[in-house]
């Protein structure tokens, strides 16, 4: 909805604040008249007129906004022109004229509808800070007029993996909701996972399958990522007979043409280590060897520490904890990631070095308020 | 259309621009008009040895900011969005140096 009505107005704030009327509108219409047949599309037709209205009273109207129409308003959004407004808006805020910081927290907020708290969490920085970053990115877009239109196709691939990394960055911020007590934030995670679909029908194959067939896998084990009582479940006590084998079994098709047809891409590989850990019968019979393989191509592409965290829990597997440790302690400017110190902690642990354990899962409790994970962690710490 | 100021920041002085570097500015305007943009105006500067700079009333001989980038010239463009705007401000000839596109605020302020 909010993606239609920018398209009108090409103002974010305007389209934001047209919204909401809409919805107050609604709770005073609604219970009179009754909810009509399709909400969705009333609470757009509203919002857009809202919209309207505002910009003609605004003077601006002929020097600001020119352009704000690229369809005649009747033109009543039926499912796939929706579909096609919010990849529209994905690509806006994916623009390169933003800075990638600005491109995730926008897309964050104005696409999916997380709250700019939520957003802050997700990269770590404070509340004002994310929100004078969305701010002054909102500006940008309407004083420069960046386009809200899906890039020619020559343009596609470049502006596709700015599009794919916030993508999949939302998809996780739903998979592991920083704060609070929603584990799993399903609509965040449903729409990440419509959003990648898009992009795959826009330009099968490559990257774009690649990110289609990560979170398939992600999705496919999400249901046992926690146990009855909503405790973290390592991968290795997860009930893999749960898992959504038609889901894997998708990321798999996906993945096998990608990578025949030549992709080396960086979700493409993920995706591949992700689809491995998901066909292993048992955590032991994981296929380590080749798993740590594409971690090694993986840093090739994409050397960024955290994949170097991931490589060495790969690395532990091949080649013990002692090897593990020794990567883990090589990386720098990590520090205030959590999965850092409970993967240090774990590897500890296992080595028998108890205390320096204890320490590291309290260094990772620290960097997290999500209940569940704190849960987990603290079970972690107590001597077993 | 929007318009869109371009300055442009050049290591090099302007006298020793390459012939082609200036056959480039010349050729600009008819590479806009290909892109759906316009040139509105522009104007290649003097080397910074030569301005003076005036801050609360008193004067500094030399430029505002001293930079290793020159600001050697400034043109307005028009163009429909800031992809296009961006376009046109790629074909700017630079040897060493580089553009920046700003929004115009108003472009009825002349």
């Amino acid at each position: 909805m909010l993606a239609a009505t920018v398209r009108v107005t090409r103002d974010l704030d305007l389209a934001e604040e047209a919204v909401q009327d809409a919805f107050v509108e609604a709770l005073r219409v609604w219970p009179h008249d009754g909810v009509p047949d399709k909400p969705g599309a009333w609470l757009t037709t509203v919002a857009k007129r809202r919209a309207l209205n505002a910009m003609a009273r605004a003077k601006t109207l002929d020097t600001k906004l020119p352009l704000l129409l690229e369809r005649d308003e009747d033109d009543l959004p039926d499912e796939d022109f929706i579909g096609d407004d919010r990849l529209r808006l994905v690509f806006t805020c994916c623009h390169p004229a933003l800075a990638r910081e600005a491109q995730l927290a926008l897309t964050l907020r104005l696409v999916c509808g997380v709250a700019t708290a939520d957003v802050a969490h997700a990269f770590l920085i404070s509340e004002a800070t994310m929100a004078a970053r969305i701010t002054r990115a909102k500006k940008k877009i309407a004083a420069a007029r960046i386009p809200y239109v899906v890039p020619e196709p020559h343009e596609l691939p470049e502006r596709l993996d700015a599009a794919l990394t916030v993508i999949y960055l939302l998809y996780t911020t739903g998979h592991t909701a920083p704060a609070g007590d929603d584990l799993v934030r399903d609509e965040l995670t449903a729409r990440a996972l419509d959003l990648a679909r898009m992009l795959h029908g826009l330009l099968p194959g490559g990257e774009a399958a690649g990110l289609l067939a990560l979170l398939l896998c992600h999705e496919a084990r999400r249901g046992t990522r926690t146990d009855a009582h909503g405790r973290l479940l390592r991968m290795s006590e997860q009930n893999r007979t749960a898992w959504d084998r038609e889901r894997i079994a998708e990321a798999d098709a996906l993945i096998v043409a990608a990578l025949r047809a030549g992709g080396r891409g960086r979700f493409l590989l993920q995706a591949a280590i992700a689809a491995l850990h998901a066909q292993a019968p048992s955590y032991e019979q994981t296929d380590w060897p080749q798993i740590l393989e594409l971690y090694d191509a993986l840093l090739r592409v994409w050397p960024s520490p955290v994949v170097a965290l991931n490589r060495a829990v790969a690395l532990a597997e091949v080649e013990g904890p002692q090897a593990a440790i020794a990567a883990v302690d090589a990386l720098e400017g990590v520090d205030g990631y959590r999965y850092l110190h409970s993967t240090r902690a774990d590897l500890l642990h296992r080595l028998g070095r108890d205390g320096e354990a204890a320490d590291a899962y309290q260094r990772a409790l620290q960097l997290t308020d999500n209940v569940a994970e704190r849960t987990f962690l603290e079970e972690r710490r107590a001597p077993r | 259309m929007a318009q869109y100021a371009v300055f442009l920041y050049e290591r090099v002085a302007p006298e020793d621009l390459p012939p082609e570097i200036m056959q480039r500015h010349e050729q600009m305007p008819e590479r806009a008009a290909e892109l759906g943009g316009r040139i509105v105006a522009g104007m290649a500067l003097q080397p910074p040895d030569t301005s003076t700079s005036i801050r609360k009333g008193e004067l500094t001989d030399g430029p505002f900011l001293e930079t290793k980038e020159v600001l050697g010239g400034v043109f307005v463009i028009e163009a429909r969005d800031l992809d296009t705007a961006l376009a046109i401000a790629k074909l700017t000839p630079v040897v060493e140096g580089g553009v920046e596109v700003v929004p115009l605020l108003d472009f009825q302020v002349l």
